[in-house]
């Protein structure tokens, strides 16, 4: 296994440990504020090690163009619903989770 | 195939089962509709398996980006015709849980009832006819179909395409796609000619989506002329191109954006016609040489197939966003805070 191999494989297990973990605070937090920041925090992180990782792979540099695109359009989606989310959720009242 | 990949498949296929149960025996509508754009983008992933990338596109914009978002918008409508009549609770309950209705029809009276429960028998025996019908046409076909993948491969040079959909749905069978634009433009008369919503002014309803849709409509413009450009050669096209266009006029729209009203004319309409009217002129042109109804020169066939697919795209885009809108929008009189502003641009 050649040395980008290698780099590709443990980038992609370290965003799948993300997602993961992304996906087990998701279902896992107490409240909703708590599931969102779980949510785009990890994923948004773990999706980006998996776009380095396949731009170790890509052919040409128009393929790793698009995956850093994809990467910056998830990262804007996901941060801006995360927000309006969560305050429609203040908007309603909903109280965040104190111990 | 290696043990992984009938792995991923054999789950995935299992994931749409499951999904798709949940989603038509979700009683929660606002869950149902949720699941279903997932069950979307599910499938679009089957489409990837199966290697119709086009499909996978079609599927992941359309099937689950465009008609979630209808789904979305039309449920939020029907909680406020609800909450107008006054009784959100049984309205929503009986559209979505038709166990609950027929618990209802069970209280009001045996006799009716049993009636229902004979009818449900029927119904089972009629959908066990269905699905074993399906299920001896499935089995009964040949295991290696040759299909018409070769005759699209052997004429590909003729079609003015290099991609085999594209040939196929804009040139061998462009009648198809011909009826399919008739078919969207009738489906937005239909909504066109229901009830009016209340007129929906221009608002701002935050900053980060203003933001957001700032940022991301033009992006959505040249990804939408990216996939009708490359549509001739790679997987893309007319549908695909427009609905990212549909998709950023949604964007627009829940940003608050409203068309000045002096667009809603003829212009909207110009928009709405111009692809059916451009692919019918085309089809009706080329028989004037003597050629029949559609049938496209080799020569010419790739600058027609982009000129129809570039008026397609423009109307399907408008099509859907009109569609999301809901109702036909007023153009006869200005409303009251636009008087005298300049500010229907943005």
């Amino acid at each position: 296994m050649s040395m980008t191999e290698f780099l590709t494989l443990l980038l992609l297990i370290a965003g799948a440990f993300f997602y993961i973990a992304g996906t087990v605070g998701l279902l896992r937090f107490p409240d909703i504020y708590s599931r969102l920041h779980a949510l785009t925090k990890a994923d948004n992180l773990g999706l980006g090690l998996i776009i380095v990782g396949l731009a170790l792979q890509a052919d040409s540099l128009t393929v790793i163009f698009k995956l850093i695109l994809i990467w910056l359009l998830v990262l804007l989606a996901s941060a801006s619903v995360a927000h309006m989310v969560a305050r429609s959720a203040q908007q309603k009242g909903i109280k965040p989770w104190t111990r | 195939m290696t043990l992984l990949q009938w792995a991923f498949d054999g789950l995935l296929g299992i994931t749409l089962i499951w999904l798709a149960w949940r989603t038509l025996a979700s009683a929660d509508l606002f869950k149902a509709i949720v699941l279903f754009i997932a069950f979307g983008l599910l499938m679009s992933l089957a489409w990837v398996r199966l290697n119709a990338p086009d499909i996978a596109l079609a599927e992941a914009a359309i099937g689950a980006g465009l008609t979630g978002a209808l789904l979305l918008v039309a449920l939020a409508r029907l909680n406020v015709v609800a909450a107008q009549t006054g009784d959100i609770e049984s309205n929503t309950k009986q559209i979505s849980a038709p166990e609950d209705s027929a618990r209802t029809t069970a209280v009001v009276g045996q006799g009716v009832s049993n009636k229902h429960n004979l009818f449900q028998y029927f119904l089972v025996l009629m959908l066990s006819a269905v699905a074993a019908g399906l299920a001896y046409a499935v089995l009964s076909l040949p295991s290696e179909a040759p299909g018409l993948s070769r005759d699209v491969a052997e004429n590909l040079n003729v079609s003015g395409v290099s991609n085999p959909v594209t040939a196929v749905l804009l040139n061998f069978r462009g009648y198809d796609t011909l009826l399919e634009m008739a078919v969207l433009l009738l489906a937005l008369l239909g909504v066109w000619s229901l009830n009016r919503l209340p007129e929906q002014y221009e608002s701002s309803p935050g900053l980060v989506l203003d933001m957001l849709s700032r940022l991301l409509v033009p992006l959505l413009l040249l990804v939408a002329g990216y996939l009708l450009w490359v549509g001739s050669r790679a997987p893309g096209g007319a549908f695909q191109a427009g609905s990212v266009l549909a998709a950023a006029g949604v964007l627009l729209l829940l940003a608050g954006w409203r068309p000045a009203a002096r667009f809603l004319g003829w212009p909207l309409r110009f928009a709405l016609i111009i692809g059916l009217a451009v692919f019918v002129s085309v089809a009706l042109l080329m028989m004037l040489p003597g050629g029949q109804l559609l049938q496209l020169p080799p020569a010419f066939a790739g600058a027609l197939i982009l000129l129809i697919e570039t008026a397609a795209t423009l109307s399907i885009g408008v099509t859907l966003a009109a569609l999301f809108y809901g109702s036909r929008p007023r153009s006869e009189q200005i409303p009251p805070h636009h008087t005298g502003s300049g500010g229907e641009n943005e």
